[in-house]
């Protein structure tokens, strides 16, 4: 305490369970919220692979299945009902444990405070709240699995009423859909505690000299991230709570009078379902911004690392990243098309879907202006940050078509839907967590990533995922519903069941293809090829410091900076990169 | 509200001189800078309370605006008196503060000891106000207006909650005469939390007094 350059937010813990498991380094609970969201993708991943198997095969027996599930899958016959529930388990879990998770809580933890040049992040024991109340809502989610009745089939959107009557309206409908919405509530504390974090350590554990427009965008990404956060996790609680009240304690906030489930007239009167759509989507779609800002903040960054080029307009890719966090607030309406909205209400909210194209399009033309006449290196990094672009745009396309009040009106629960969202808030999101994986290991743990098995790994993914969700868009515009468990009985789908059958391979063979990255993963901690300092070249501040980092990161000194953060290939300079912390 | 923090940043407890909103403002290991975080993490958690009573105010406006079921809940005369109890309390901790400055340990204690007191003395009053509305009938479920009133109550006494936790660790601590210079953030960020719950509380009444 004698002297600022001393001082240390707090001491390097000896224990084991103070280091590794109730740790107040940012960089250990970085690196567990990275597992945690590792196993639920593997877990979500699973389930869909479970239900595209179900799709093409219904009548098959597993009895495997009828051992998970003996309610669910008597005579290992999967039911409807167990699929929603696999639906259900499989969108929550990816969209709160592994997209809200992983880019954010976890690279951002891990990598925010060593950018800006802190020592930890504002709140050390906050951080560490807020992961292990992560996880006890996760244990609270997979817990929903094993209780009487099995998991909620309400959706990841848990539309009321059928999330809000109880076991009446199927058999997961009871305890698990009170533990979802208990996990849910539990994960948005998690989440704003990780806001609080995340906002104060970027405003006010900045280095000397490093201004907000000298922040790598990275930085400026799990920023306005976490602000979505704050504002939606507020209100998606509030909504849980209302929820459960009109489970649990016979409250009339969301469910009508006279009410008929199940042949019985429930003793509910005068709620509203569309209000539970509007608060579930004020905060659902900023969550979409939630699980994509960080991937473009790993992009912009890998681009210009990897072209060995400035950024295209650094300026210019802040406000759209502001941009869109702040008109992510203005268009929850468009997934209420169908809902019944006035249709003026529906033009507004059209309108301003419309707009977020417009800084959506700075970014991407940003990117392509960084790759424009830069000497590109194709490492699994830079080709996962292309992957990351490539299926933005793909992805970001289509939703310019659901957008459209008229066009929607068409396209409304047909796999279209389920084709858009996974392309760019699910895939882009994945693609831009291993575009990061792959960039940051060597810092992490002080070694490369197989680059073979990373290549080969990126483009079987990247083909698979194509493969996968590129014909949902077709079988949409066919009029191929979302949400059923079993097609064969329509006349009209035969002819898209061999489109069905081809997205179900091509699943199973892109689920096995992520094996060859969680062995690369596991493996390259021990064996991988050792790393320099500073491996790509890169101008940011954790490529000054040893990897794995320090306890303190810049081991008791302050870091000054003195320039932007992606000064590539100035001319004049003796090398094609200055770092953020050279002397001006 | 929030100028009286920024105020209080500025003219309370001096900054570093470095301190520019342009740029980095050095010194991010130093007291200054935990100050300030603590500051923003305190108006960042303000936020998201705002937001979530602002959710539910929104849900409360459109539940009423939409059913004939509305029974407007009358407000429990105790109530006016946890108001002034809630208010007294808060102008405690404002004296507690000034005592403190001015170098007045003792002085603070009474004030924050009073403030506490004041503090569960409205937490009580507020579990009065529930039974008399339950011996009057109204009830969680009974109509959309009393499922409103007891839930909004409930949120602001939850928030109340965790207020009294660091009120209480602040009297801890000083009774324990281990209030150095170092706890003077958690002092003010405890005090402006708690005047933060007043705020909310007023609002919660003008609700109940207007729209039922």
């Amino acid at each position: 305490m004698s002297s600022p350059v001393m001082h240390s937010a707090h001491h390097a813990p000896t224990g084991f369970i103070r280091r590794y498991i109730f740790s107040l380094d940012h960089k250990v609970i970085g690196i567990q919220y990275y597992f945690l969201a590792v196993f639920s993708v593997f877990l979500g991943m699973a389930l869909s692979v479970l239900m595209r198997f179900h799709m093409v095969y219904p009548d098959a027996k597993v009895s495997f299945f009828e051992k998970l599930w003996p309610t669910g899958a008597p005579g290992g016959i999967m039911t409807p009902e167990l699929y929603l529930s696999l639906m259900t388990m499989h969108g929550t879990i990816m969209v709160f444990f592994v997209l809200t998770t992983a880019p954010q809580s976890g690279f951002g933890n891990y990598f925010l405070p060593i950018q800006i040049g802190a020592e930890d992040m504002a709140f050390p024991v906050l951080n560490m709240l807020s992961f292990w109340t992560t996880f006890l809502a996760l244990i609270v989610m997979v817990a929903a699995f094993f209780v009487p009745g099995g998991p909620p089939l309400a959706g990841w959107t848990a539309y009321p009423p059928l999330s809000a009557v109880g076991p009446l309206s199927g058999p997961g409908e009871g305890l698990g859909q009170t533990f979802w919405i208990i996990s849910i509530a539990i994960f948005c504390g998690a989440s704003l505690m990780g806001a609080i974090n995340f906002i104060a350590t970027t405003i006010d554990l900045r280095a000397r000299g490093l201004s907000m427009m000298r922040m790598p965008l990275t930085c400026w990404s799990w920023f306005v991230t976490a602000i979505l956060g704050l504002l939606g996790f507020a209100v998606l609680l509030a909504a849980g709570v209302l929820l459960l009240l009109d489970r649990l304690a016979g409250t009339s906030f969301f469910l009508p009078a006279g009410l008929m489930v199940n042949d019985q007239i429930l003793n509910h009167k005068g709620g509203s379902p569309l209000l539970w759509q509007h608060l579930f989507w004020f905060f659902g779609h900023p969550e979409v911004y939630i699980a994509i800002l960080p991937g473009m903040g790993v992009a912009s960054q890998l681009l210009a690392t990897f072209s060995r080029k400035p950024i295209f307009g650094y300026r210019a890719m802040v406000y759209a990243i502001l941009g869109i966090g702040f008109l992510g607030f203005f268009v929850w309406g468009h997934h209420m098309f169908m809902s019944g909205m006035n249709p003026y209400s529906a033009f507004a909210f059209s309108i301003l879907t419309m707009s977020i194209g417009v800084p959506s399009a700075i970014k991407t033309f940003n990117w392509i202006g960084t790759l424009w006449g830069g000497r590109i290196q194709f490492t699994t990094a830079m080709l996962f940050a292309l992957g990351f672009v490539s299926l933005f745009v793909t992805g970001g396309i289509s939703g310019i078509f659901l957008g459209q009040p008229a066009l929607d009106l068409y396209f409304h629960d047909t796999y279209f839907v389920v084709g858009h969202f996974h392309m760019i808030m699910g895939v882009a999101a994945i693609f831009g967590m291993f575009a990061g994986t792959f960039y940051w290991f060597p810092k992490v743990t002080g070694r490369f990533m197989n680059e073979t098995l990373g290549k080969i790994h990126f483009y079987l993914t990247f083909i698979g995922v194509y493969c996968i969700f590129t014909p949902m868009h077709f079988l949409g515009i066919s009029g191929n519903p979302r949400r059923y468990a079993d097609f064969t009985n329509f006349d009209f789908m035969g002819k898209l069941m061999p489109i069905h059958t081809f997205m179900t391979h091509a699943a199973i063979g892109t689920m096995v293809v992520q094996f060859i990255f969680l062995f690369n993963l596991f493996w390259s901690i021990k064996k991988g090829k050792p790393a320099p300092i500073n491996p790509w070249n890169a101008t940011t501040l954790e490529w000054t410091i040893p990897s794995p980092p320090p306890f303190d990161n810049f081991a008791g000194k302050h870091p000054v900076v003195n320039h932007g953060p992606y000064e590539y290939s100035v001319p004049g300079a003796p090398k094609d990169y200055i770092m953020q912390s050279d002397p001006a | 509200m929030a100028s009286s923090i920024t105020s209080d940043i500025v003219h309370g407890n001096p900054p570093p001189p470095t301190r520019n909103f342009g740029g980095g403002d050095g010194e991010p290991g130093g007291r200054g800078a935990h100050r300030r975080a603590s500051m923003t993490g305190l108006l960042v958690l303000l936020a998201a309370s705002v937001m979530l009573f602002a959710a539910f105010t929104s849900a409360f406006f459109v539940r009423r605006g939409m059913s004939n079921d509305w029974v407007d809940t009358p407000i429990p005369n105790i109530l006016w008196v946890n108001t002034a109890v809630l208010l007294a309390s808060s102008l405690a901790i404002e004296l507690a503060r000034r005592a403190l400055r001015s170098g007045k340990r003792v002085w603070f204690n009474r004030y924050w000891t009073a403030a506490t007191i004041l503090g569960v003395a409205f937490l009580c009053g507020q579990y009065l106000a529930w039974r008399q509305l339950n011996a009057a009938g109204f009830y969680l479920a009974t109509n959309p207006s009393s499922s409103f009133f007891f839930l909004l109550t409930c949120a602001h006494a939850v928030h109340l909650l965790g207020g009294m936790s660091a009120l209480g660790y602040i009297e801890v601590e000083a009774l324990m005469l281990r209030l150095g210079p170092g706890k003077r953030t958690a002092i003010d960020v405890s005090a402006y939390f708690w005047h933060f719950l007043d705020a909310i509380w007023i609002y919660l009444m003008a609700l109940f007094f207007f729209w039922g």
